[in-house]
């Protein structure tokens, strides 16, 4: 039987981890390498890399970032952000990434995600979804969230299965941030008849909210979250371990 | 030394840097000469079997592959470079492996007794039906790293572990003498895979 996933997510930029603001709301960042390798220590299944740079140097500095996470830790790494042409997939996979994320790109291009699935496996391609309730309906944002694009969620998940996409990152804008736990409501919705894997994303403030999303959202395959991780308010073992009490099957 | 077969499928990067961390010295070749110097051999992959299959052949190495094994050099065939030991694979057609381990590949979906999803992919536990030289380090139970569509059958006598799927028992490991495959990825598979590697490394 599979285990549930649980995946910490780290934003890049100039080669460190924006961990995001502090309780007094100072900016902090830290290595890469060391905050990745702590999680693998924790148990972290796979980690996600999200390149939130946007200078040729910053790219640069993102690859030998990647390179040297890849060079010690032996887990799944996905790589996201920036990713809009085959070359963007070729560049990053090159570095030891094993999945490759597509969010904007894939809006724009929609055929982007079939052509890097024929060229590198379904299994390698994720479409990530940024979603937010408008009017009442799960519509997809792009450019990070701040672009509305008017798509119905539900159906940019189908087609993104159907194009080739082997996983899916659903994160809910309502209630990223937020801390008051995984918005279940809106990943039932979207990810109700899809078959491939689907990662939840946005609201986790507690363990409780990991426990709650395995539960009401059984086709949810794993859990991703940052900020909580990285400042340390969900141990990522004592997390898996809380899980696995309570009936969750999880990689000890 | 390890002699990676590079016959340009799969990304080689985790698997060299993987090998380098556990101390063992090893080398991406298509090097006939350099291939029978090394001490053990590692057969990778991933895609699609016939496309594989088709790719090793072009590479004109089949018959050293097959020359060092009978001599008694350690192979490890990871993934699909493990489909590729078999007799066979029913991957889109029929097409004909290498025939180091007697068995045959053949899609999951099929014999899911459950509906879940094709890929398998993911953490899955691994239960040891046989002693294998690649458990040294291991105790059963631990948690391996798995993407694939087929998976090896009819192999019943070569079969060393299995993980449970879907009301189905997936064979994760399968040897023959000197001949090892793993369906997982030793090299994505945390500490567990590396303990892997580092027993495959140390055989003679």
């Amino acid at each position: 039987m599979l285990a549930k996933r649980i995946i910490p997510c780290l934003d890049v930029r100039d080669g460190m981890v924006v961990k995001g603001k502090n309780f007094i709301g100072i900016r902090e960042v830290e290595s890469p390498v060391a905050l990745a390798q702590r999680y693998n220590l924790s148990g972290a299944d796979e980690l996600v890399f999200y390149d939130i740079t946007a200078s040729a140097e910053g790219r640069a500095l993102f690859a030998d970032t990647l390179k040297e996470v890849a060079s010690c830790i032996f887990i799944p790494l996905t790589v996201g952000g920036g990713i809009n042409t085959l070359e963007d997939f070729d560049r990053v996979l090159k570095c030891g990434a094993d999945k490759v994320s597509v969010n904007t790109g894939a809006i724009r291009d929609p055929l982007l995600i079939g052509r890097a699935a024929k060229l590198y496996g379904d299994q390698c391609v994720v479409l990530s979804m940024d979603v937010k309730r408008v009017d009442g309906k799960f519509t997809v944002f792009s450019h990070g969230g701040r672009v509305n694009t008017g798509i119905s969620a539900v159906e940019w998940a189908h087609r993104g299965q159907e194009e080739g996409a082997g996983e899916l990152v659903l994160n809910s804008i309502d209630t990223d941030g937020v801390k008051g736990g995984f918005d279940c409501e809106m990943l039932n919705a979207v990810c109700g008849k899809l078959t491939i894997p689907v990662i939840a994303s946005g609201g986790a403030g507690k363990k409780e909210d990991f426990l709650k999303l395995f539960q009401e959202v059984p086709r949810a395959d794993a859990g991703l979250a940052a900020s909580v991780f990285h400042f340390g308010e969900i141990n990522i073992e004592e997390l898996k371990i809380y899980l696995k009490e309570n009936g969750v099957h999880v990689r000890l | 030394m390890i002699a990676v077969i590079d016959y340009g499928v799969g990304n080689l990067f985790s698997l060299s840097a993987s090998l380098k961390y556990i101390g063992a010295e090893s080398v991406v070749t298509a090097d006939k000469n350099i291939i029978r110097s090394a001490s053990a051999i590692i057969l990778p992959g991933v895609g699609a079997f016939a496309d594989a299959y088709a790719k090793l052949e072009r590479s004109g190495l089949i018959p050293v592959l097959k020359s060092e094994t009978a001599d008694g050099k350690p192979m490890l065939g990871i993934c699909l470079g493990m489909q590729l030991l078999f007799d066979k694979s029913y991957e889109y057609g029929e097409h004909e492996g290498l025939g180091f381990i007697g068995g045959e590949v053949c899609p999951i979906g099929p014999d899911l007794k459950e509906k879940l999803k094709v890929p398998h992919m993911g953490w899955n536990s691994l239960e040891f039906r046989k002693p294998s030289p690649l458990f040294k380090y291991l105790s059963g139970g631990e948690y391996v790293y798995f993407v694939h569509s087929y998976y090896a059958k009819n192999c019943a006598e070569n079969v060393t572990s299995v993980c449970s799927y879907g009301g189905a028992y997936l064979t994760a490991s399968a040897e023959k003498e000197n001949v090892y495959g793993t369906q997982f990825h030793p090299e994505k598979s945390g500490a567990t895979g590396l303990k892997i590697l580092k027993a495959f490394s140390e055989l003679r």
